[in-house]
């Protein structure tokens, strides 16, 4: 069932197709272009895939992902998408609440951020090897962020195991921020008690917070957040307002206090 | 190599200028209906967007190109400068059209913030509004009126246009990509062909 989110938000969501949903992404380690990582993630070899849990955790270690979620409860999400960029899309995603498998790392007392980490495999990732930007593509959030229970790790997109080019074999989905907060491809997750370095705030901190919350109301420097267009509405589709948190009102708790303007 | 050059020069004499027009319009029909079937991808707005821009870029470059290359390689397009002008300044006000229609969905108070807040759309706005006096006087009518010299003073206003059109489009990638960045130098180096250095007059050392 498509639990998670405000009924409010899930009501009136009409998903992307698969074609939508795995031909137009943003995954530079295989090219900047929209197509590229649809056209270029094939050979990325997903079998075996290991992960590192480390830091202020009582039970460090690499494990296979099989492992890992063996006794993850695995659902569908459907979630809204909303990239930085300004378009959209709503995808159904498979995949289990990151707290569980914090939970079950064990998280020390102290830590207060999550750091992740995506492969680097230079011989299938092109992009890795032109340095577009600097990897391994990194992101990070707050602890109660990443323990809030929409918060997922997704292994898949109607129960299909996830392509290459979504993010495969796991990746993280935070559906009230900006798509690159969701990390792709991860190969590590640090516990730690300091905001950690994130890859496009580190690349232009003007232009792109930690936090990265959807919010209509900050606009991008070179662009407008108010509105979005959505994928899949062919080339008449009229512009969308965006929501405040993405449609998802129920975790602006997690910011009490806080000026979004400032920490956006 | 001159001799090519000559053929081609014949060559083209025959062709009349008025044939390009018609060659340069029929890509944009083409363009809408490849994005409209779903050539173009799952976002064919933005795709279609950034061809037409990139296309009116390309046409201003292509513009630029006819006098260095009749200066050094003895090439004369000359004659189809005027339809590469007036169809690049077609493909640049569609590319504009289409981000307020198609991509904007006519959201004018957005728009209109947009304009004024963003640099790289500024600029592009400032570019397309300098292209529109050279294209209202491309035609022979107000060549006579204007006279020669002022005629071509004005015409002149191609060079800022065509590094504002540059600029624009390095602004509008997320990272430095390669490729914009080849426009902005192709537009320079054609730009630093018109450059008339100035032999230093010989000083006569202070006795």
């Amino acid at each position: 069932g498509a639990l998670g989110g405000s009924v409010a938000a899930q009501e009136s969501l009409e998903p992307n197709t698969w074609e939508e949903i795995t031909t137009y992404n943003n995954f530079y380690e295989f090219g900047t272009g929209k197509s590229d990582p649809a056209d270029n993630a094939g050979d990325m070899v997903t079998d075996g895939w290991e992960i590192t849990i480390d830091g202020m955790v009582d039970n460090p270690g690499t494990f296979s992902l099989a492992d890992l979620t063996a006794d993850m409860t695995m659902e569908e999400r459907l979630y809204r998408f909303r990239c930085v960029e300004a378009w959209s899309m709503v995808i159904p995603w498979n995949g289990f609440e990151l707290a569980d498998l914090l939970n079950k790392a064990g998280v020390q007392s102290g830590a207060t951020h999550v750091a992740f980490e995506t492969a680097v495999l230079p011989d299938v990732m092109p992009g890795v090897r032109r340095r577009v930007i600097e990897f391994p593509y990194v992101e990070g959030l707050r602890l109660d962020e990443a323990m809030h229970p929409l918060t997922i790790m997704a292994t898949g997109v109607y129960d299909r195991p996830l392509a290459n080019q979504s993010g495969a074999p796991i990746r993280l989905v935070v559906p009230w921020k900006y798509g690159f907060k969701s990390i792709k491809s991860i190969v590590r997750i640090t516990l730690t008690d300091e905001q950690p370095k994130t890859s496009w705030n580190d690349i232009n901190a003007r232009e792109y917070g930690f936090y990265s919350n959807v919010n209509p109301e900050v606009d991008h420097p070179r662009w407008s957040q108010a509105s979005e267009r959505v994928i899949g509405g062919g080339l008449f589709a009229a512009r969308q307002d965006t929501l405040m948190f993405n449609g998802y009102p129920e975790v602006a708790s997690l910011y009490d206090g806080m000026d979004l303007s400032v920490e956006f | 190599m001159s001799a090519v050059i000559d053929t081609l020069n014949a060559a083209l004499r025959k062709v009349p200028a008025w044939s390009l027009y018609i060659l340069l319009t029929l890509p944009i029909p083409y363009l809408f209906y490849s994005a409209a079937t779903g050539g173009m991808g799952v976002e064919p707005i933005n795709a279609l967007e950034r061809e037409m821009g990139e296309l009116g870029l390309k046409l201003i470059i292509l513009g630029l190109a006819i006098t260095p290359l009749r200066k050094y390689l003895k090439l004369n397009l000359l004659k189809f400068r005027r339809a590469i002008g007036v169809m690049a300044f077609v493909y640049v006000a569609v590319h504009l059209g289409i981000w307020v229609v198609l991509d904007m969905s006519l959201r004018f108070e957005q728009m209109w913030s947009d304009i004024w807040k963003r640099p790289y759309i500024t600029i592009g706005m400032v570019a397309f509004l300098g292209m529109i006096p050279l294209a209202v006087t491309s035609n022979n009518l107000s060549l006579r009126k204007m006279g020669a010299a002022a005629w071509r003073k004005l015409h002149k206003l191609v060079y800022p246009i065509a590094v504002l059109g540059g600029v624009h489009y390095i602004m509008v990638q997320k990272v430095w990509e390669v490729e914009p960045m080849v426009f902005l130098a192709v537009i320079l180096a054609l730009l630093a062909t018109r450059i008339k250095w100035a032999t230093k007059a010989r000083t006569a050392p202070g006795v």
